[in-house]
């Protein structure tokens, strides 16, 4: 585990975003660039008080650094997979943290959309090494290995599709709250099932929304973020753990084991549990992520997630407010960068129509076979 | 005979044993010569143990399916008459799973937990896939 030193020690100073859907003429370094204008003037800081460079998805950091033209003391560059979101975040606190920078900027830029990727197909990267050795049976995108676990799922536990349609009517709704958001017309749970599949048994509306878009956070410790221009959200906790051995098909577990003790370690730092919990940030490639994510760290008991996501339970106004931006599902899929502002945004109270009631602390989920949390506070601890 | 047009095999140095064995109705899978464990991944060295001496075996071929989807989206243009279509994701009575194809079943009789075995079908005059039937 993270030194619960760490607790509150370093803060979101500030975030940006441009608009998401098609936007043609942006390519990564643009989209990113755009992003992290914004998220300079949201924390009050100019290009000169940034000394940490760590860029995702965006192919070069050091063309964005000169781009920028950054002379950064610490910089990096993680691949454009969406674990690496909260993999970043972390890394950032930790450079903070044992003094290699002062202030962090992570900028993230995608031109998906407009590039016309399509995560299936002779183009798929997705899992150890990537899918080429399954494609003379067809087999590719992640969305297909999602559905292979969801169908395992159900055999094991008796989850149904319509349980799944639950979690993208929730978001949807939330999508409908947020301008920025890219789907904002509501569905129903027929309309869910009523979608084409893609992989079966996964609907269309199972999968996440490829879209243009830039998103930049600028970290720093907490007491220069005290500062700053806008009330710093503090980092209350963050962990890490991964199931790497035998990734080339999906694992045994759902991933839980990785959860469980991303779970203990990030609850333990933050000095919080789950139940203090105001509203999560649920990592959404594909709507059976959510339940993986839910049973992993102890939300509900292991094969009971179907149900649990019944009754409006992740909706503004239930128990358990999720994806309040529509996450990627419906707002746009930024690989997780979006959901950790939304997070942040939430601490703030800038939600507007989706604003949770008092969100004091905010908790961002990502199973995969890297998985990180990050538990964002109001309060320092 | 129409060209086959779906997706074939990237044989590599670390592979070919294992395309050469299906080529021969064998289905091999390499094993640990330190620690005796199975694998399908060509890897150059053990992933248990570390062992960088494996040796290519003839499986059973049987096993059984770990769970499987069906497409109705062509991401290939080869499968583009295929939908939908399975991919059965099958585990080996030695342990190690693949990605392959079930044949001899509908789509809608396909169970999780079904026994299942190997059977070859050449797809080109060079070229040999492993796909697998209900076991008989």
């Amino acid at each position: 585990m993270p030194d619960k030193q760490l607790r509150g020690r370093i803060a979101v100073a500030g975030v940006g975003n441009t608009a998401f859907g098609k936007l043609y003429g942006n390519d990564p370094y643009d989209l990113g660039a755009r992003a992290l204008k914004e998220a300079l003037a949201d924390a009050g800081l100019s290009r000169d008080d940034i000394d940490g460079l760590l860029v995702s998805r965006i192919p070069d950091y050091q063309r964005f650094g000169e781009m920028m033209g950054l002379n950064p003391r610490f910089a990096g560059i993680t691949p454009g997979q969406g674990r690496m979101s909260g993999a970043s975040i972390e890394l950032a606190a930790m450079a903070i943290h044992c003094g290699m920078a002062k202030t962090v900027a992570l900028v993230y830029g995608n031109n998906g959309r407009t590039a016309g990727d399509r995560y299936g197909g002779e183009g798929d990267r997705y899992g150890s090494g990537g899918a080429g050795p399954w494609f003379p049976y067809g087999m590719t995108s992640p969305g297909a290995v999602h559905a292979i676990m969801f169908q395992r799922h159900a055999h094991l536990y008796g989850t149904r599709s319509e349980q799944l349609a639950h979690i993208a009517v929730a978001f949807r709704r939330h999508a409908g709250l947020n301008p920025s958001a890219v789907m904002r017309d509501p569905i129903t749970v027929a309309d869910h099932q009523a979608s084409r599949y893609i992989c079966e048994p996964l609907h269309l509306l199972d999968y996440c929304l490829i879209n243009d878009g830039g998103v930049a956070i600028v970290l720093t410790s907490a007491e220069r973020a005290r500062d700053l221009r806008k009330p710093p959200v503090y980092i209350r906790g963050f962990a890490q753990a991964t199931r790497l051995s035998e990734s080339y098909v999906p694992p045994d577990d759902f991933w839980r084991a990785p959860l469980e003790a991303v779970a203990g370690d990030v609850y333990a730092m933050a000095g919080a549990g789950r139940d203090d919990m105001d509203a999560l940030m649920i990592y959404d490639n594909f709507s059976p992520t959510v339940l993986f994510s839910l049973e992993g760290f102890g939300f509900c008991p292991v094969g009971e997630g179907g149900r649990f996501v019944e009754g409006g339970r992740l909706e503004l106004g239930g128990r358990l407010p999720t994806n309040t931006s529509g996450g990627h599902l419906s707002e746009s899929y930024m690989q997780g960068w979006a959901l950790n502002v939304e997070a942040v945004r939430q601490i703030r109270g800038e939600c507007g129509a989706r604003q949770v009631t008092d969100a004091g602390l905010v908790q961002y989920i990502c199973a995969a076979p890297l998985v990180t949390s990050i538990i964002y506070g109001k309060e320092p601890s | 005979m129409s060209a086959y047009r779906k997706p074939l095999p990237a044989v590599d140095d670390l592979n070919r044993p294992f395309w050469e064995g299906v080529r021969r109705r064998e289905l091999r899978l390499l094993r640990c010569e330190g620690c005796g464990g199975y694998r399908f991944r060509s890897f150059r060295l053990c992933p248990k143990c570390g062992g960088d001496k494996a040796t290519w075996v003839e499986t059973s071929g049987k096993g059984t399916i770990w769970s499987y989807g069906i497409f109705h989206k062509a991401y290939f243009e080869g499968f583009k008459d295929e939908v939908p279509y399975n991919v059965v994701l099958v585990e080996l009575a030695e342990g190690p799973r693949l990605y392959t194809n079930l044949v001899g079943a509908r789509n809608d009789q396909i169970r999780i937990g079904m026994p299942v075995e190997a059977v070859f079908e050449d797809v080109t005059p060079e070229v040999t896939l492993v796909k697998f039937k209900p076991a008989g």
